[in-house]
């Protein structure tokens, strides 16, 4: 596996494995995988590959939640840098799109990140106003129409391959091996949950609870950023008005998913990257399994619930105790 | 010498009756409550409808609601104040606009609803409604598959609208109708592209697992020409050939569409036209000038186009209208 394998995350890898299991219960041919133009073919491969912008919202999204705070704008921030990166695809060098589209995301994360550390604001609130006025930003950028673009070099980050890969997948990866190697690999981890678990201890003993809030909103406006790239390149244009529409939920959800408290405090980068893609192996699941699509919300609230109450350490102590009385 | 005089005044009587007309039309003033500028479709709604009005030399006020029924109503009520001479009312919802319409009514401001109607409560509140028949949309692209497959067998993978969207509801409904006395023509796999290409794409790649490597998929319905974009897309990167191995008809004619119709990548569009304000128009002053009561309801048609329509000249004339 590509994740090092975190002692606490039994429940969420057991649920991913079963989730993928009924896939294949449901669509025999769900683990079949064929190379098709140097590329990885296959339902299985599409659960990583259109996990890829969830996983990608989820690893910003799960650091702002250790702190305590909660990132709304994560959606529209990849509507903006998608829109950013579609208008100048055709007429820029890769690297100045690439910049612009993420120097976009920097901001945005800057913005909340003040809103929220500096000025104090409820981070409901505070990226709630990104949350709006974000996809307005990006339809003025868009001008409301689906801008399209032919520039090869950025429609590799949706449809192009490394070594058999997709790229959105190789993209995801990366993103989480240096996510750990800096944060767990060194103090930083420690600090984002101190802040989270007690903000004001934190800064008594020292922490600067203040630069470490900012910083992680940073990140998650950067991760979003390259989520919105990875979105654009997948249709080859920016869609302002669809482009991450209601994605912010889904990465809270993994998040949740992953076990991390939304009170602050404790977290794990891969295994809200397997949020995600469980997330997404639902929804790969209940496109294969042709159901209705009245269906869909139904049977993903559904699994939803199943994992969440298969986590709840209440309802375990209940089982322990119905175990442990005599017949 | 007679004759030529003759032509001559001929010539200036019609100049001048010419001239007279033009005046006449010149005076109409009509106020326009758009929606807002939600879609491509809504914008190429807004800028058709500023051209048409040029044409007929009708000064026409747009107020953009910003989708909310009160600012509609807000600006039916100054229209009403600065006594235009009719009013479009292109409704965002279909209740609630019954007290503001018997005011335009008292004022005697003909309202004519463009695109979308109102609760049939309100029938006596409005000269005439300009829609799209989206049943008929649906019926259009079912009957030109049914035409083009014959009697082979033919499974079809069909992508959806939003869930309870009236629009989705309704070409569905006109599809399944066309393609109801073909046996050989079967709905194989439906589900929900939400309108968009993302989500349309997402959904064809998984039909197209689903269906075997989509060797079995003879031709795929959108509900729109988004998602068929993006399911092109898809069927591309797996290694089919949209337009020839499997047969593409949408609705909604949007200019994208036609790019790909020009390049052998899809099929057939069903037109959504934008130009709802012209047959409003010609409603409007064959009323004023004459009398003539239109019927309640102006149907507008729901064009196919193919690619013997020369698509790309069909580009050209809609990729500025602000799609």
């Amino acid at each position: 596996m590509r994740f090092r394998l975190p002692r606490k995350g039994l429940p969420q890898i057991a649920a991913f494995v079963v989730v993928l299991l009924i896939n294949f219960a449901v669509s025999p041919q769900f683990f079949d995988i064929r190379l098709q133009d140097g590329r990885l073919f296959g339902s299985f491969i599409d659960v990583f590959n259109r996990g890829a912008p969830v996983a990608l919202l989820s690893l910003g999204m799960v650091l702002v939640v250790a702190t305590r705070g909660i990132d709304l704008s994560v959606g529209a921030v990849m509507a903006i840098a998608g829109a950013i990166a579609a208008t100048l695809a055709d007429t820029h060098a890769l690297p100045v799109v690439l910049l612009a589209a993420l120097g976009a995301g920097l901001l945005c994360g800057l913005w909340n990140g003040i809103l929220v550390a500096v000025l104090g604001i409820q981070p409901i609130i505070a990226t709630l106003i990104l949350m709006v006025a974000g996809r307005g930003i990006a339809q003025l950028i868009t001008e409301g129409r689906i801008v399209t673009f032919t520039s090869p070099e950025l429609a590799r980050f949706g449809g192009g391959a490394i070594l058999g890969l997709p790229v959105p997948v190789v993209l995801t990866a990366s993103v989480l091996a240096v996510a750990v190697i800096a944060i767990r690999g060194t103090a930083l981890g420690l600090l984002i949950e101190a802040t989270g678990a007690n903000a004001r201890a934190s800064a008594l003993a020292g922490i600067e609870t203040r630069t470490t809030t900012i910083a992680v909103y940073v990140w998650s406006g950067f991760c979003a950023a390259l989520a919105g790239i990875v979105a654009a390149a997948d249709i080859l244009g920016a869609d302002a008005n669809n482009a991450g529409l209601w994605l912010e939920l889904d990465a809270i959800l993994a998040v949740v998913i992953a076990g991390s408290s939304l009170l602050g405090g404790r977290f794990s980068l891969a295994l809200a990257v397997l949020g995600a893609l469980t997330i997404q192996a639902m929804n790969t699941g209940i496109l294969l399994a042709g159901f209705r699509p009245e269906f869909n919300l139904v049977v993903k609230a559904v699994v939803v619930l199943l994992v969440l109450l298969a986590q709840s350490p209440r309802l375990s102590g209940v089982a322990v105790l119905l175990a442990r009385r005599p017949a | 010498m007679r004759r030529p005089t003759s032509m001559t005044m001929l010539l200036a009587a019609t100049m001048l009756a010419g001239g007279l007309n033009a005046v006449n039309a010149a005076e109409l003033t009509v106020g326009f409550s758009q929606i807002g500028s939600e879609s491509g479709w809504r914008a190429a709604e807004t800028s058709v409808s500023k051209s048409e009005a040029k044409k007929r030399n009708i000064t026409l006020k747009i107020a953009d609601a910003q989708q909310k029924q009160e600012n509609q109503i807000k600006a039916i009520r100054s229209f009403v104040a600065q006594g235009v001479d009719a009013i479009f009312l292109a409704p965002v919802v279909s209740t609630g606009w019954d007290s503001v319409l018997k005011e335009a009514k008292e004022a005697k401001i003909p309202v004519i609803l463009l695109d979308r109607d109102i609760d049939p409560a309100g029938k006596d509140l409005y000269l005439t409604a300009v829609t799209s028949d989206s049943v008929h949309e649906g019926e259009v692209a079912g009957k030109w598959l049914a035409k083009t497959v014959g009697t082979k067998p033919c499974n079809v993978v069909e992508l959806q609208g939003t869930v309870g969207a009236s629009v989705a509801t309704n070409r569905k409904k006109g599809f399944d109708t066309a393609i109801a006395s073909t046996s050989n023509i079967k709905v194989v796999r439906s589900q929900t592209g939400d309108f968009t290409r993302a989500k349309g794409k997402e959904v064809m790649e998984s039909f197209i697992k689903a269906e075997g490597g989509g060797k079995s998929i003879c031709a795929v319905y959108a509900h729109n020409d988004d998602m068929m974009v993006g399911a092109i897309q898809a069927m591309k990167e797996a290694g089919l050939k949209p337009g020839k191995d499997v047969l593409t008809v949408s609705i909604d004619a949007v200019p994208d569409i036609f790019k790909a119709i020009a390049a052998g990548e899809a099929n057939a569009t069903v037109e959504l036209t934008p130009d709802m304000a012209g047959p409003a128009f010609d409603a409007l002053t064959a009323y004023k000038a004459k009398g003539t009561v239109p019927p309640k309801w102006i149907q507008t048609e729901s064009k196919l186009y193919t690619s013997a329509d020369d698509p790309q000249k069909v580009y050209d004339s809609k990729k500025n209208l602000g799609y």
